[in-house]
């Protein structure tokens, strides 16, 4: 049973960050129906960037911010300089460009910052909190890591809800051609969308690495964990991402802790593929008729 | 509109098709003239791998099992347009397949070996391409991603059969002394067993290349070309898109496993490093590179995978890096190639230049009529 309620604790903490990742990969969709495989590759890169500041600083703060705002232009730049011209081909394209960007941010950062794994030291205590005699598997990290995921969604729906750019950003998803009729720049809108995404991945990169060890690497689970996720919601829906992020952060916990850690990514595969065949548009999906 | 202009395109290949399929004096030809040039291509590998060095010979014996991988790859994703990330994976079942039948003990001869091998990635193979056939795009990467990431798990799940992460240990397939003999007796080369496999290897891989030749021009190449550009139309046209699609990804991993079982024996151990994400991406690579859909463009790509790794690798080294950080130069190639490509000559090497050929001959066409009147 204790062990029950610390591996089902541990998911949800898990299942916060996929839900981050989910939704940046929900973000570049609904905008530009593309599904940027290279988004873990360009968090790892910055997640490394924010640990040559975490080191050289020693200041978390200062590293979160170059993490976030290095997030933030990288998206940006890739969806101006590389991926604009695929936009409107073949989706075969696009999926081969932002593939080309995975594998190459991948090699790019062996080749800067080193192949070995470094530790990135967590900001707050990685000791579980006793309750009475019992110590729960809940640590002040956990807590942090779902206090941060939660107040960027806080601050990304307030963006997408309550400012004229939210507007802008939701009509040039929903229609590039007449939001372009009324004035919006569509352009710059898709560009901006690109660099949110941008931002929440280095979000969900540099919670994942906070206490862990990270490697050029250590985010190609998490793109198919994110990609699950998504398409688990949908692939357009927020509150889709966030409950499929959930729910696979915690099945993937349950096959970690009872039947084989690596087997977590073909049980995510498993999860998948029943979603593609027995509900297609996923759990949560706006849209009626949609062939996958 | 473009409904309706597909559904007449689709109607008059498959009329073509009808019209071709009583005279087989033209099919037969088009077999004959394909498996010459295939006899042709094995009798030039062989001469040259006599006359290249041991290093040269040994990238020419890799080349021999990246190209049944990335020749099946462009069949699939060229001509049926279905993209797929989990080919390192597929290659991965050929391998483990040989490995566990080929290990330290006196096995099957290498041919069965191999045929089992395909048989069992051909079975995997078809449960991924009905899973496959009902998704395209962006969701097909995704799930053949998950697929290539997490199949090398079990290798690890299963340490007891499958090694772990220390892999397999392949015993190479030797020529028989008869065989030996028989070729030093009388054209007097000396058969090592580097080189051995070499030929084996080519042998397979031409072996590949000639059935897909012969494949594409048939009639399942012209409906797959249709689905690929039409679904709607082809279905209109009788066609059973979900049975031509996993069709066609059985093909494509039957080419996957004759890979798999090659990188098996020319390596001579099967470990899930092998068998990684980049693995997939590289024949991506060689197929973007060197046209989707195109044989040709596949045996290109595979050369350039071959060749250009030792050679960007070096090229790290002279810069002054380490060992490590060359290594991963040509992923890094990888990744800039993919996009130069598909920003630059979405069509590939061949593909382009096809395209260019045609258009001349398109103009001059023009010209010459507009000349007449």
């Amino acid at each position: 049973m204790q062990q029950f309620v610390n591996i089902t604790l541990n998911g949800l903490t898990v299942g916060f960050i996929y839900s981050a990742f989910a939704l940046c990969l929900v973000l570049i969709f609904r905008a530009t129906r593309i599904i940027n495989f290279g988004q873990g590759a360009q968090a790892m890169f910055t997640t490394y960037i924010a640990l040559e500041v975490l080191q050289r600083s020693g200041s978390y703060a200062l590293a979160l911010l170059t993490a976030l705002v290095s997030g933030f232009l990288l998206g940006g730049i890739v969806e101006r300089v590389i991926v604009r011209p695929v936009e409107n081909g073949p989706e075969i394209n696009a999926v081969i460009v932002t593939l080309g960007l995975f594998v190459g941010f991948v090699a790019l950062a062996a080749i800067v910052f080193g192949n070995s794994f470094e530790g990135f030291a967590a900001p707050f205590g990685v000791r579980g909190i006793s309750v009475g005699d019992a110590t729960i598997a809940i640590t002040p990290n956990n807590l942090y890591n779902i206090v941060a995921v939660l107040v960027a969604m806080a601050l990304l729906l307030c963006l997408f809800r309550f400012t004229s750019l939210g507007l802008q950003m939701r009509a040039s998803a929903f229609g590039q051609e007449v939001a372009r009729l009324l004035g919006v720049r569509v352009g710059r809108m898709l560009t901006l969308g690109w660099a949110l995404a941008g931002m929440f991945g280095s979000l969900a990169g540099i919670l994942i690495a906070g206490g862990s060890f990270i490697s050029p690497s250590f985010m190609d689970g998490v793109v198919v964990f994110g990609f699950v996720a998504a398409v688990l919601g949908g692939l357009d829906s927020f509150v889709g991402a966030v409950v499929g992020g959930i729910v696979l952060g915690l099945t993937t916990n349950y096959v970690q802790g009872y039947v084989g850690q690596e087997l977590q990514t073909l049980a995510a595969l498993a999860i998948l593929m029943t979603v593609l065949l027995a509900k297609p548009g996923g759990l949560f999906s706006s849209s009626v008729a949609r062939r996958v | 509109m473009t409904v309706e202009a597909g559904s007449t395109e689709a109607k008059t290949t498959s009329a073509e098709g009808a019209v071709r399929q009583p005279g087989s004096g033209l099919l037969g030809s088009t077999f004959l003239r394909h498996a010459l040039l295939m006899l042709l291509a094995y009798v030039g590998i062989l001469l040259l791998l006599q006359v290249v060095d041991p290093f040269r010979g040994s990238q020419l014996g890799e080349m021999a099992y990246f190209v049944p991988a990335v020749a099946g790859l462009t069949v699939l994703t060229g001509l049926n347009g279905q993209i797929s990330l989990g080919h390192g994976a597929l290659m991965a079942v050929g391998a483990y397949t040989t490995a566990v039948m080929l290990d330290e003990r006196e096995g099957p001869p290498f041919l069965l070996v191999v045929l089992l091998s395909v048989l069992t990635t051909v079975v995997v193979g078809a449960v991924v391409g009905a899973a496959a056939a009902r998704l395209h795009g962006p969701y097909l990467a995704g799930a053949t991603l998950a697929l290539a990431v997490g199949l090398p798990g079990l290798a690890l799940t299963f340490e007891g059969t499958l090694g772990g992460e220390q892999g397999l240990p392949v015993r190479p397939p030797r020529a028989s002394d008869g065989l030996e003999s028989f070729v030093e007796d009388t054209i007097g080369w000396e058969l090592r067993s580097q080189t051995y496999l070499a030929y084996l290897g080519w042998a397979l891989a031409l072996l590949v290349l000639f059935l897909l030749s012969n494949l594409i021009v048939s009639r399942y190449g012209r409906t797959w070309r249709a689905v690929r550009d039409d679904e709607v139309a082809a279905e209109l046209a009788g066609i059973d898109l979900g049975r031509m699609r996993i069709l066609a990804f059985v093909v494509s991993a039957a080419c996957a496993g004759v890979a798999g079982s090659l990188i098996a024996v020319v390596t001579r151990l099967t470990a899930p490093t092998t068998f990684t994400i980049v693995l997939s991406i590289s024949l991506l690579v060689a197929i973007v590179i060197g046209g989707l859909g195109s044989l040709v463009g596949a045996l290109l790509g595979s050369a350039l995978l071959v060749f250009l790794r030792p050679a960007v690798t070096d090229a790290g080294n002279a810069a002054g890096l380490t060992d490590a950080q060359s290594a991963n130069i040509a992923p890094l190639v990888y990744g800039i190639v993919l996009i130069v490509v598909m920003l630059l000559a979405p069509r590939g090497v061949v593909g382009s230049i096809r395209f260019a050929f045609l258009n001349r001959k398109a103009k001059q066409q023009l010209s010459a009529a507009s000349a007449s009147r």
